[in-house]
């Protein structure tokens, strides 16, 4: 299994280094390496579904040195979800960008991302957490600035800049704790770190870097130029994994490193600031005239729905009901990572047959691109939380800790939000069924059109009726 | 996978996945699209007739399959599911021949059988679902499928139509879908059981209790149209008739009843919600509805929209029915639910007649149209004389067992006034369409024609379903006594409800 670990760092960099050497062959590369990935992550959650956790410490040497990988339940499903969204969304690409040298520019940098990704998931201590966190801002970066347009290079620009300041931020707090500690390994900090000035300080400061990264309101302001201007496969692993890692770390510091850290109260101001994003980033979705600017505020309504998660988690004792919450919040957060990739996959397509993307003029859509329509139909499913979708699941897990543990505000949040998104993904609908004449050429290519579907549909079926297994996963491989 | 646990899945399935399969037919294949469809109905009744047969000799059937710690997707056959399993399932049969003569030559045809195929499914896992958090699934379900269908013409009245109906429709699933989680979080994980499954808790959850079955039953009345809740189903007529056939008497409307129905019996219990006192304001809301849906369809000229407000009006008896504290008045709500479904689906077919065959849209056009349409007309007669109550069609049966009811339970003083009222308010909007349509001299030239008198007055595949099932309407009430008559049928689901 310790193959299945290192094979999930090796081999995007090594494909990397390849594509950029190679550009010829660069395309066929991605996709053979993007199978192994994808080999490799199911290998290991197949292991730590059977062996539990898993840990690696590259070249023997111990933590501390050495680069040591690990990998838990959480971490296994969240690497299977980026395989196979980058994976469809490498497909995809080879279709969307025509030119050759577009190509060539783009296959190094996405799979330096995907190497982040990959590395930033199996990484357990924190310099190499800010290491590959530094890098997944810069290759984001590099890629959302590709198409090379003024209002991509000027968004992308932003983005560096708050990356670095949320990077930098992180690593003051990763330099405090080691002042503190002398230790950066994650599991040993656990085990160590005490209530008090260094480990509040610490805290504060990398959880504001991440919420930076991960675009919580009122910190998103550069989300949506940044993820509408992108080039459509560009924006949906940006929207579906970059700010998902942040997220990510995010979790891992509230509810482990820092779980005897953590008061009610800073969680009660996480979970304010997430229903913030759900009903801002709806309402503003709803007035977006463009479609990819529609898909980048739902990103910041659904990352909020995330953080709803952390006080009622706080609230909840350690134990089954805590267990079956999270499991609730990993859902909603696997599930928006396939829907929301696919919808922009979607939208690509849209955009690149009718030459824009106004939700205003899509009329007769549905007969032009039935499937495409379709995909939309299906991710806006599971964006507005319905059933079958795996976010139906969530959000049922997500209200039911919320009256449990008496907190009915949040209720009242998820519910007007689910409301909203059903009201901005109707509207594209609703003009998507006029029966206006659709005055564009569009005939859509299957490279196209079947990973948007494939990934619509893992979100509204397959992640909702195999919903189960996720619980058992995060139980088995904790 | 045997018989017992795959047969409530296989149900779903014989729609689901013709549906699939015609969403990819090119609009062409009208021979093909046209088998899938019939052979999945078929086979659906088929289905279905085992189940009853099972259920009869005693056999248990469920598919069972988790969804998360705690929530299992349960698909059951008990007597309530069954029949409401049959009614759609037959219905469907009848409807999918009716649409296939009514869209003959529109264009979008695939679309709209997937669709029309995905909207049965939905409505037959509802009718199976084994408990509420399934029946919060199928529930939901229901409003995606339907979506496509009534916004199905295109036109910016079929959109704005359709986005009314979805804003209320998704409005009621989010507060039913509260309900129901609030409700789990204080029972955990039960099974639709007759006699209900709460009155073990103690009193200190009794407000709650309360406020879960306003939720919920405000989630189900936005589908089942109780006052105010309805404003969306006149709007949804812009919907082609067969879509309007189906959401009045199978899909839409009646998934919400039946939820009533669910949550009264089987998950509160009739006993334990009357104790709680919330029986009493369903009754009142039920009541107000009927008077109100009566009194708009007196002024509609539209027949559509006369029609629209009538379901309003007639559905409330199934909530009616509920909110009546004995077995006679569950036997009255419960066999409505059959009675009206076929009753109603009979008038929309009539009307789509009018409208596809004449270009008859209103109240004021239909003079002398008897002659003309006598098949049809007959049809519509014998619907809108049940629907009044008059014996021997089927509705008289439901209103004498609903009066009836109300007297054991002492609730005559408010019931029968309302019944008496409501059926006179019946009789004043049907009557004059029928007097209009035999005794009147037609108008020289009719609206718009389309289809020419030949050896029908109009296409076969338009003018079967409506007499098929106004000849079931006026069988359901000759031989409301027979065995495995809908009657008998609520007889011994209340049987079992009240511990017979």
């Amino acid at each position: 299994m310790t193959d299945a670990l290192i094979a999930l760092v090796a081999l995007p960099l090594t494909a990397a280094l390849l594509a950029l050497l190679l550009p010829r062959i660069a395309t066929a590369l991605v996709i053979f390496s993007g199978l192994a990935i994808t080999a490799s992550a199911i290998a290991l959650l197949y292991g730590v579904n059977t062996a539990g956790a898993l840990h690696y410490e590259l070249g023997g040497w111990t933590a501390g040195l050495g680069i040591a990988l690990r990998a838990d339940g959480l971490s296994a499903i969240l690497l299977l979800m980026i395989a196979l969204v980058m994976f469809a969304a490498s497909v995809y690409a080879s279709a969307y960008f025509g030119k050759a040298s577009e190509r060539a520019q783009f296959w190094p940098l996405w799979l330096l991302l995907w190497t982040a990704l990959n590395a930033l998931l199996l990484s357990g201590d924190l310099f190499n957490l800010y290491v590959t966190l530094e890098l997944l801002g810069l290759s984001a970066v590099a890629l959302a600035a590709l198409s090379g347009k003024h209002a991509a290079v000027q968004a992308a620009l932003r983005y560096l800049l708050v990356g670095l300041l949320g990077s930098m931020l992180f690593l003051v707090g990763v330099a405090l704790l080691y002042a503190g500690y002398a230790t950066l390994d994650l599991a040993t900090l656990t085990q160590v770190v005490k209530p008090g000035p260094i480990a509040w300080s610490a805290l504060t400061l990398m959880t504001f870097g991440l919420l930076l990264k991960t675009a919580l309101f009122p910190l998103h302001f550069w989300l949506p130029p940044a993820h509408g201007s992108a080039p459509a496969p560009v924006s949906a692993v940006l929207s579906a994994l970059v700010v998902k890692a942040a997220f990510y770390l995010v979790l891992r510091l509230w509810l482990d490193v820092f779980a005897d850290i953590v008061t009610p109260t800073a969680a009660n101001l996480l979970g304010v600031l997430g229903a913030g994003a759900v009903l801002w980033g709806s309402w503003q979705a709803l007035r977006a005239e463009r479609l990819k600017l529609l898909a980048a505020y739902s990103t910041v309504a659904q990352l909020g729905y995330l953080f709803l998660f952390f006080p009622l988690l706080l609230a909840l004792p350690p134990g089954p009901a805590r267990d079956v919450a999270t499991g609730g919040l990993v859902m909603l957060a696997l599930t928006h990572g396939f829907a929301k990739a696919g919808l922009f996959l979607a939208i690509g397509i849209v955009q690149q047959r009718s030459g824009h993307d106004n939700i205003q003029e899509l009329g007769g859509m549905v007969q032009r691109l039935p499937l495409t329509t379709f995909a939309i139909a299906l991710a806006g499913v599971a964006l507005i939380g319905l059933p079958p979708s795996g976010t139906f699941l969530g959000k049922w897990q997500l209200i039911s800790a919320a009256i449990a543990t008496g907190q009915w505000l949040w209720v009242a949040v998820t519910a007007i939000g689910s409301l909203l998104a059903a009201a901005y993904i109707f509207r594209i609908l609703g003009h998507a069924f006029g029966n206006q004449p659709y005055p564009h050429q569009a005939v859509a290519v299957a490279r196209e059109e079947w990973p948007a579907l494939l990934l619509t549909l893992t979100a509204t079926l397959v992640l909702g009726l195999a919903g189960a297994h996720v619980w058992t996963l995060l139980e088995n491989g904790s | 996978m045997n018989s017992a646990t795959s047969l409530p899945l296989l149900v779903i399935l014989s729609s689901l996945l013709p549906g699939l399969v015609i969403f990819f037919l090119p609009e062409g294949s009208h021979r093909l699209r046209t088998t899938l469809n019939l052979a999945g109905a078929f086979v659906k009744i088929f289905l279905v007739g085992v189940l009853i047969w099972g259920v009869f000799h005693g056999q248990s059937y469920e598919t069972r399959w988790a969804l998360a710690p705690g929530l299992d997707l349960v698909l059951h056959a008990d007597k309530l599911s069954l029949l409401f399993v049959s009614l759609s399932s037959v219905l469907w049969l009848v409807t999918t021949i009716y649409a296939i003569g009514y869209l003959e030559s529109s264009p979008h045809r695939s679309r709209f059988f997937g669709f029309f195929s995905l909207c049965v499914s939905a409505t037959v896992g509802l009718a199976l679902a084994g408990n509420l958090f399934t029946f919060v699934i199928f529930y939901e379900l229901l409003t995606l499928a339907t979506y496509p269908l009534v916004a199905h013409r295109g036109t910016p009245e079929a959109i704005r139509g359709a986005r009314i109906y979805l804003t209320y429709t998704l409005s009621g699933g989010m507060l039913l879908l509260i309900g129901t989680v609030w409700l789990y979080a204080i029972v955990g994980q039960t099974s639709f059981v007759e006699g209900g499954v709460l009155s073990g808790l103690s009193s200190e959850y009794h407000t709650q209790l309360i406020l879960i079955f306003a939720l919920l039953i405000a989630g189900l009345g936005v589908k089942a149209a109780l006052v105010p809740l309805h404003g969306w189903l006149p709007e949804a007529m812009v919907a082609p008739a067969p879509v309007s056939a189906l959401l009045h008497a199978v899909a839409v409307v009646k998934a919400g009843a039946f939820g009533i129905v669910r949550v009264v019996y089987d998950v509160y219990g009739v006993t334990f919600a009357s104790e709680l006192g919330v029986l009493m304001a369903l009754g009142i809301a039920a009541g107000i509805t009927i008077v109100y849906g009566s009194v708009k369809a007196l002024f509609q000229d539209s027949l559509k929209k006369r029609l629209a407000y009538s379901t309003v009006s007639q559905v409330s008896y199934i909530a009616l029915g509920t909110a009546i504290l004995g077995p006679i008045g569950t036997i009255g709500g419960i066999v409505h639910l059959v009675h009206q479904g076929i009753m109603k689906i009979t008038l929309f077919f009539a009307a789509g007649n009018y409208a596809e065959t004449l270009g008859i849209h209103k109240v004021s056009e239909m003079n002398g149209v008897g002659r003309r349409m006598p098949g049809t007309t007959l049809a519509f007669s014998i619907a809108a004389l049940g629907m009044i109550g008059i014996p021997p069609v089927a509705g008289f049966i439901s209103k004498w067992y609903l009066g009836l009811g109300a007297v054991e339970a002492g609730m005559a003083g408010w019931v029968l006034p309302v019944l008496i009222l409501s059926s006179l308010l019946n009789a004043g909007y049907f009557l004059p369409i029928l007097y209009r349509a035999w005794f009147r001299t037609p108008a020289a030239v009719w609206p718009d024609e389309h289809i020419p008198a030949a050896r029908f007055e109009t296409h076969g595949a338009l003018l079967w379903p409506p007499i098929i099932t106004a000849v079931l309407a006026l069988a359901a009430g000759l031989f409301a006594a027979a065995p495995y008559s809908p009657l008998e049928w609520a007889s011994l689901i209340a049987q079992r409800e009240y511990g017979l």
